[in-house]
């Protein structure tokens, strides 16, 4: 009788040791990791003693401080030309009637999404072998284009989103008190999206920080980001420095998650 | 089919409306230009470095192989051909290409075991967080989020000090007496299976609770009315009901499962290779570059195969709720 009253239709058995267990599971590699990287001694298995030694390695390492320096440069022309033209492309494509060619402007914004990256990443070695072959250019630009190409879509989706909850009557009334187009954009249409392009500008660079795959085949010689050069030292003995750079770089895409969620929640 | 025109008088309508017309027409088309023009610059570097190169792929799938990589300029079938078949360097006889369908094997079992391991962790865990007040719900699924967005290198780095052999597991063991030598896990398909699992779990989680989150608990509660166990209210109300949510979630880990470089190559070594690194090797020391391109489209082809599939389910469990 009792069991009957206190009979919870939203339990499931088992469920609940499950989903702990899978939450311990998601977080213990990389809690272990982050703890590890301020081990005093070699080991990522036995505690000797608190240190910033691998901090310190990682700094003065000079390969290290280029691919660190390349990835910031990539990362930020990427984000800000991705967000200028995700915003642009949201401009023209939402709050208009549905017009014929807009489905192929959508599946040409969301095509990084679908194709698998070791894809792009072929097509790319190939395409851009022949450029620079043909040009003699093996600066960064191959990489800012690749990049500012896949984040593209992860830009789009948060400003269309915020665009598609705006209001048309704001800008309405700011035409209706003889604002130029322009004017009315500016001050009425661009400050209302504002949060939609700030958030799309994260993810795009959270986004570019972290490729890997595409990076790989498209960059030159020597033109290490902080992703391809960790991946390229696993080959190598592993030190806790790579542990290092890893948590420095959780960190940072950490940080700009988090801000991303109370920049979405403060829209809601 | 043309519409049909207008009866006779109204094709003949005072000029002040033909006027009107025009002028609705003039806007719309202005409207339609201007949206094309806002969304040029994004196309073309679209068009430029994600969509335009993939041709360019085909293209290179149909030319003879170079000697130092690259390609001849020359029309050929070879790389299409190696995909599947392989010719006797001695006798010219025609085979089969065992190692590639090893590997297109091994891609395509670890990707649904992976699936198969994220719907099981998964589905509780989605929805262990539907299941709790709206307060806590947003922190559980923040938690959800950050591996997501956080560097899948990292985190397959991560489960590699976990299961290597002066890994933690190993250590542990080792200092407990548990074992005497470290248990090979590394360089195996059950560290890619694990590594994969690992990393795109998220995926599976995100669609799969908010599928539940809209899920309809009366529905629940009439069917323990009517004396349902919890098995039954599991497989005939709840799983029927987030059916689009557990086939979203299942593509999303499939499809980058399938395509997989970084964890195979991280995890597995160079022994275990999954297609993916297959490809790579023809632009390296493979120098197979058509090979590699026709390696790259077949696996383009599973996708989207994948994909319309996933699209066609979509439509018709739509369609059924109308």
């Amino acid at each position: 009788m009792s069991e009957r009253a206190s009979f919870d239709i939203r339990r499931m058995p088992g469920f609940v040791a499950i989903a702990l267990a899978t939450f311990l599971v998601l977080y213990a590699p990389i809690v272990t990791l982050v703890i590890y990287s301020f081990n005093a001694g070699m080991s990522v298995a036995l505690w000797e003693g608190f240190s910033w030694r691998w901090y310190e390695a990682a700094m003065h390492n000079q390969q290290i401080q280029d691919a660190a320096v390349r990835s910031v440069i990539v990362a930020s022309f990427a984000s800000v030309f991705a967000t200028v033209l995700a915003t642009m492309a949201a401009l023209g494509t939402t709050r208009v009637r549905p017009f014929r060619g807009q489905t192929t402007i959508y599946a040409l914004i969301n095509q990084p999404l679908m194709v698998p990256e070791i894809v792009t990443g072929v097509a790319l070695l190939i395409v851009f072998a022949t450029v620079k072959q043909a040009t003699g250019y093996s600066g960064l630009g191959y990489l800012i284009l690749a990049h500012t190409a896949f984040c593209i879509p992860f830009a789009y989706l948060p400003i269309r989103a915020r665009l598609e909850g705006l209001d048309r009557s704001l800008e309405t009334a700011a035409a209706d008190l003889y604002a130029t187009p322009w004017r009315a954009f500016r001050r009425v249409t661009l400050p209302l999206m504002m949060p939609g392009i700030v958030a799309g500008a994260m993810l795009a660079f959270v986004i570019s920080l972290d490729d890997v795959v595409i990076t790989e085949f498209v960059k030159s010689a020597g033109q290490d980001t902080l992703p391809t050069y960790m991946l390229g030292q696993l080959r190598r003995a592993v030190t806790p420095e790579i542990n290092a750079i890893s948590t420095v770089l959780l960190f940072i895409s950490v940080a700009i998650v988090s801000a991303f969620f109370v920049l979405n929640r403060k829209k809601a | 089919m043309h519409a049909p025109k207008p009866s006779a008088d109204a094709s003949h309508p005072a000029p002040a409306r033909t006027a009107a017309l025009n002028l609705a027409d003039e806007a719309r088309k202005r409207e339609v230009r201007a949206s094309w023009l806002l969304s040029a610059p994004a196309l073309f570097v679209l068009v430029t470095a994600a969509s335009g190169p993939l041709l360019i792929v085909l293209v290179y799938s149909f030319l003879a192989a170079g000697d130092y990589g690259g390609v001849v300029w020359s029309l050929s079938g070879e790389g299409w051909f190696k995909v599947f078949l392989s010719r006797d360097i001695f006798d010219d006889t025609v085979g089969i290409a065992d190692a590639h369908l090893t590997i297109f094997w091994r891609s395509v079992r670890l990707s649904m075991l992976t699936t198969l391991i994220c719907i099981a962790l998964g589905f509780p865990t989605a929805w262990f967080i539907a299941t709790r007040s709206r307060e806590s719900r947003n922190v559980w699924l923040f938690l959800i989020t950050i591996p997501f967005w956080t560097n899948l290198l990292i985190r397959t780095f991560a489960i590699m000090e976990v299961i290597r052999s002066e890994g933690i597991v190993n250590t542990v063991l080792m200092t407990a007496g548990v074992i005497e030598r470290p248990i090979q896990m590394m360089y195996t398909d059950f560290a890619i299976l694990l590594g994969m699992a690992y990393v795109y779990l998220p995926l599976m989680v995100l669609p799969l609770y908010a599928a539940m989150e809209r899920l309809d608990f009366r529905l629940i509660e009439a069917a323990y009315d009517l004396y349902a166990s919890r098995w039954r209210v599991l497989r005939r109300i709840v799983v029927p009901l987030v059916k689009p949510g557990l086939i979203a979630g299942s593509i999303l880990v499939f499809i980058p499962s399938l395509g997989a470089y970084v964890t195979p190559r991280v995890l597995g070594g160079g022994k275990n290779m999954m297609l993916g690194n297959l490809i790579e090797l023809q632009f390296g020391q493979g120098r197979n570059w058509p090979l590699g391109a026709a390696l790259s489209l077949t696996l383009l082809v599973i996708v989207m195969v994948a994909l319309i599939f996933y699209v066609r389910i979509v439509q018709k469990e739509a369609a059924s709720r109308e």
